[in-house]
């Protein structure tokens, strides 16, 4: 029997156990940094930081706020975890969350008298679908062209903006609006059918975070459980071995984006649905509506360590940064800015513990193996690996 | 004799290994002293130590006598030491005597006078038989021409010590004869050499004593004279060794594999196969020889779907696969372990149970109706790395993990186990222990008796190619320019053709 060494677990457990602790050291070095920032900025750091968690998790009422902060950070972190894996870079989260919601609103107003059992999925899916395309569209251009997809998402970004500026000022602006002449570029009420429903009646929790967090499943189930995520696997890991097996790296590359953006889709959408107008509104940039949400659901997914799983504890962790800011500004007296300071920091963190958490494993790695080689081979001495001897023939 | 060079009791430990375990080895002016071993044994690791790139955790290097601390290349070189690399290290940008001046200093007023250097060049080479223009640059070269340089250049800095590492790997048997020549030439004039390698009868044929390595220790010192190719076998592997496998008679079948006037371009656009034509039975291996860079590779690629041709057919088991995506040409049967197996045979990062389904995951049982299934796709893992003995912890480890050869044992595991009607197998054993070699060489005997495969070898180790096939056909600039049965096969006459020279003389 070849299989399994007797020290497997031995040495293994050292790496795994930093690499649970990467994201909670990752906080408190950022923490450490914010709270030099706070004390620079005439604050007590501890009065800040505490009213910035009580204000993101100590009630009821904030942590509804926090999940719904966290919905469309979950939702476009596991879109991006499905780019990332197939080795594809999506900057475009916020267009797609654009194109969804723009897709979803089109849809829905056209759903005055349907039921909400047929209506409510059906402008859903057209966000879905809505994203999908401004996914696929780079997706097509990097896999068919050439065309580098970061480059190729930022501009579809601002396409997405340009196109929701002149769709919700002219063809899809509420009749009200230019009745009154007010002409805020805004779409009438949708129809009541497609509200997302609510917790509870008055309340503000609506079924978005829950359909992000059952997404998130799926995308896991997706990536690890089903042939086609073992490709997008496959082809991010190495295009050459993916050939080589037979797969299409072209037509990964794009299902890989096309994925990530109906993921993106499905947060604008959901912003839309569930939002407290029940109507789409612009204010002639993407941070308006998104809330930046396209960009810092990237933040999320590498938080979460490009785990759909993973990526939900992470979404709610940065919401409540979020949602905690506004809280720290008012005790604080610091703009919010220093919040998204913090964002920056806690990536910077994550990046550089994972280099040093992936060198003590790489370490251990050979270790395992000059132990399970020798065993097997009778040998008294741990063989020498071949990384120092790699030229050796 | 005088004593050149001592190594007493050399450790050198890396993070979890131990590379260098109390090595003693020595030199005398005027012999080829050869470090035998695997790869890892720790051979590089000890040279790199004499050459001042590491530094020894304990033990002494005595040169000429006196201890002598070696802390930098500079200063090796300053005693003497002369280092020919496997990869050469040259400036293909310049001439040969730019190359050879450079870190020589030979300058009047701070300028140099390359004038001499290239005469002093003219000169070495025509003493030493090693034909190289100093004007030429080192891109103009061949493989071959730009070794010579890597002499030259040691014979330039007067070395008393020259160590070379692998030099033959990349040259043609008539090549090698030459070098050997050069080399005892040098030895005779009383410098010491070490020579690296693995190949046992070139080891055989130059050195006058050999060290034999194993897992960072010195498993004892022959002289040529007493050994064999066996006895050193086994000193490098710790048991005894079968060199050339057992095989029945051939009883081939109906072609498999028909490759009938190919034509490729290789990466530069220029053609890397030229009228190419080859057919192979089931029950046969036909054996591909040649120095690399012929069109092995592009052979292989073309016909695994990888690159497509500008003409001509390729069929497998019948089925006309020219120009078709690598999924329709396995689908006709074919298997394919492939060159590069670290970067196209294997996924690094995947587990061993996620590589050995990398070509099949999408059939049952791996899977049904787009879902993995784990349960199966375990059993079956378990099954292959035990079938074929592939040594790792565990199969949810990753493949980056496995030595070279138990990679290549799990990528063969994996192509044999979708029964193919064709075997593309390129250099099957490179880089590869003995211990697996052996045993890969075994299977691919064991599928050639199932008489139900045509298996293509193409390798670039012509006693491996010698050994296994049945037939042997010679590739050179993109031509196979001839084909012999292997019972009837002559070494030297398989060396000029994968020199060029063509069997008919012409």
């Amino acid at each position: 029997m070849t299989s399994r060494g007797p020290s497997e677990a031995g040495p293994r457990l050292r790496t795994q156990l930093l690499s649970y602790s990467v994201p909670a050291l990752a906080v408190l070095g950022a923490f450490a940094i914010g709270a030099v920032m706070l004390a620079m900025l005439g604050a007590n750091p501890f009065t800040g930081f505490w009213a910035m968690a009580k204000g993101a998790f100590g009630s009821g009422g904030a942590l509804v706020e926090t999940a719904l902060k966290s919905t469309p950070l979950l939702l476009v972190g596991v879109g991006i975890t499905i780019a990332f894996r197939a080795s594809v870079i999506n900057i475009g989260g916020e267009g797609q969350m654009v194109s969804g919601a723009l897709a979803s609103t089109i849809v829905a107003l056209g759903m005055t008298d349907v039921p909400a059992a047929i209506a409510l999925p059906l402008a859903l899916g057209a966000g879905v679908v809505g994203g999908a395309i401004w996914g696929a569209i780079p997706g097509a251009l990097k896999a068919y062209f050439g065309v580098n997809e970061i480059l190729s998402t930022i501009m579809l970004n601002v396409v997405a903006v340009q196109a929701m500026n002149w769709l919700l000022r002219a063809p899809l602006i509420d009749p009200m609006e230019i009745e009154r002449g007010t002409r805020i570029p805004q779409t009438a009420r949708l129809p009541e059918s497609t509200d997302l429903p609510l917790f509870v009646e008055g309340g503000r929790l609506h079924i978005g975070p829950v359909i992000a967090v059952l997404v998130a499943v799926l995308v896991y189930v997706l990536l690890w459980r089903t042939t086609s995520g073992y490709r997008l696997r496959a082809v991010g890991l190495s295009g050459d071995a993916a050939r080589y097996a037979g797969m299409s790296v072209e037509r990964n590359v794009v299902w890989a984006l096309t994925l990530s953006g109906a993921m993106s889709g499905l947060a604008g959408s959901i912003l839309v649905l569930g939002s407290e107008g029940h109507r789409m509104v612009t204010d002639g940039s993407t941070i308006g509506f998104t809330g930046s949400a396209g960009f810092n659901g990237i933040v999320t997914a590498l938080f979460g360590g490009l785990h759909p799983l993973w990526t939900i504890p992470s979404s709610f962790l940065f919401g409540g940064l979020l949602v905690g800011a506004i809280a720290l500004q008012r005790a604080a007296q610091v703009p919010t800015a220093l919040v998204l300071a913090l964002n920056g920091l806690v990536v910077l963190f994550v990046v550089s513990l994972d280099r040093y958490r992936r060198q003590v494993r790489e370490r251990e790695d050979r270790r395992i193996s000059a132990i399970a080689t020798s065993s097997t081979e009778d040998d008294e001495s741990p063989k020498p690996l071949s990384r120092e001897d790699d030229d050796d023939g | 004799m005088t004593q050149l060079l001592e190594m007493r009791g050399i450790v050198k430990r890396f993070p979890g290994v131990v590379a260098n375990d109390r090595v003693d080895f020595d030199l005398r002016a005027g012999e080829v002293h050869t470090l035998l071993g695997e790869n890892g044994a720790g051979k590089s690791t000890l040279m790199n130590i004499l050459y001042g790139l590491y530094q020894p955790d304990e033990g002494d290097v005595l040169i000429e006598g006196s201890p002598t601390p070696i802390t930098s290349p500079i200063e090796a070189i300053n005693h003497g030491i002369g280092m020919v690399h496997q990869h050469f290290m040259l400036v293909p940008t310049l001439t040969v005597t730019e190359n050879v001046a450079m870190g020589a200093v030979t300058s009047k007023r701070g300028r140099m006078n390359l004038r001499v250097v290239a005469d002093r060049i003219r000169e070495l080479s025509e003493s030493h038989g090693l034909a190289v223009d100093p004007d030429a640059y080192i891109w103009q070269l061949s493989v071959g021409e730009r070794q010579r340089v890597e002499i030259i250049r040691a014979l330039y800095r007067d070395v008393k010590l020259l160590v070379l590492d692998e030099p033959t790997a990349v040259l043609t048997p008539g090549e090698v004869d030459h070098l050997f020549k050069i080399l005892r030439q040098m030895a005779e004039a009383g410098r010491g050499l070490v020579f690296i390698s693995h190949k046992l009868h070139e080891v055989l044929a130059l050195s006058d004593r050999i060290t034999v390595l194993r897992h960072g220790r010195v498993m004892g010192e022959v002289t040529a004279q007493e050994a064999t190719r066996e006895t050193l076998a086994s000193m490098m592997v710790g048991r005894p060794v079968r060199l050339a496998p057992d095989k029945p008679p051939l009883e081939p079948g109906r072609a498999r594999l028909t490759i009938r006037n190919l034509n490729v371009m290789g990466d530069r656009g220029l053609p890397a196969l030229e009228d190419l034509n080859l057919s192979v039975r089931e029950g046969e291996i036909l054996g591909i020889a040649g120095v690399s860079g012929n069109g092995q590779r592009e052979l292989a690629e073309s016909i695994a779907g990888l690159r497509k041709p500008t003409s001509g057919e390729v069929e497998v088991d019948g089925t006309d696969i020219t120009g078709s995506k690598p999924s329709v040409v396995r689908d006709a049967g074919l298997a394919y372990v492939p060159e590069e197996r670290q970067r196209d045979g294997a996924i690094g990062a995947f587990s061993v149970s996620e590589n050995l389904i990398l070509v099949n995951h999408n059939q049952a049982p791996m899977s049904r109706k787009g879902f993995l299934r784990n349960g199966e796709i375990r059993q079956r893992s378990r099954q292959l790395v035990d079938e074929f003995s592939v040594v790792t912890p565990g199969l949810d480890v990753p493949a980056s993990n496995l030595s070279g050869g138990n990679l290549q044992k799990l990528i063969l595991a994996r192509e044999l186990s979708g029964s193919p009607s064709v075997l593309v197998a390129s250099q099957p054993t490179r880089g590869v222990d003995i211990g697996a070699a052996e045993y890969i060489h075994d299977r691919l005997i064991e599928q050639r008796g199932s008489k139900s495969v045509a298996i293509l070898l193409i390798s670039e180790d012509l006693d491996e190619v010698l050994g296994l096939a049945d037939r042997i056909a010679v590739i050179y600039e993109g031509r196979i320019v001839g084909e012999v049965d292997a019972e009837h096969a002559d070494r030297q006459k398989i060396g000029l053709m994968m020199a060029g020279v063509s069997d008919t003389g012409d």
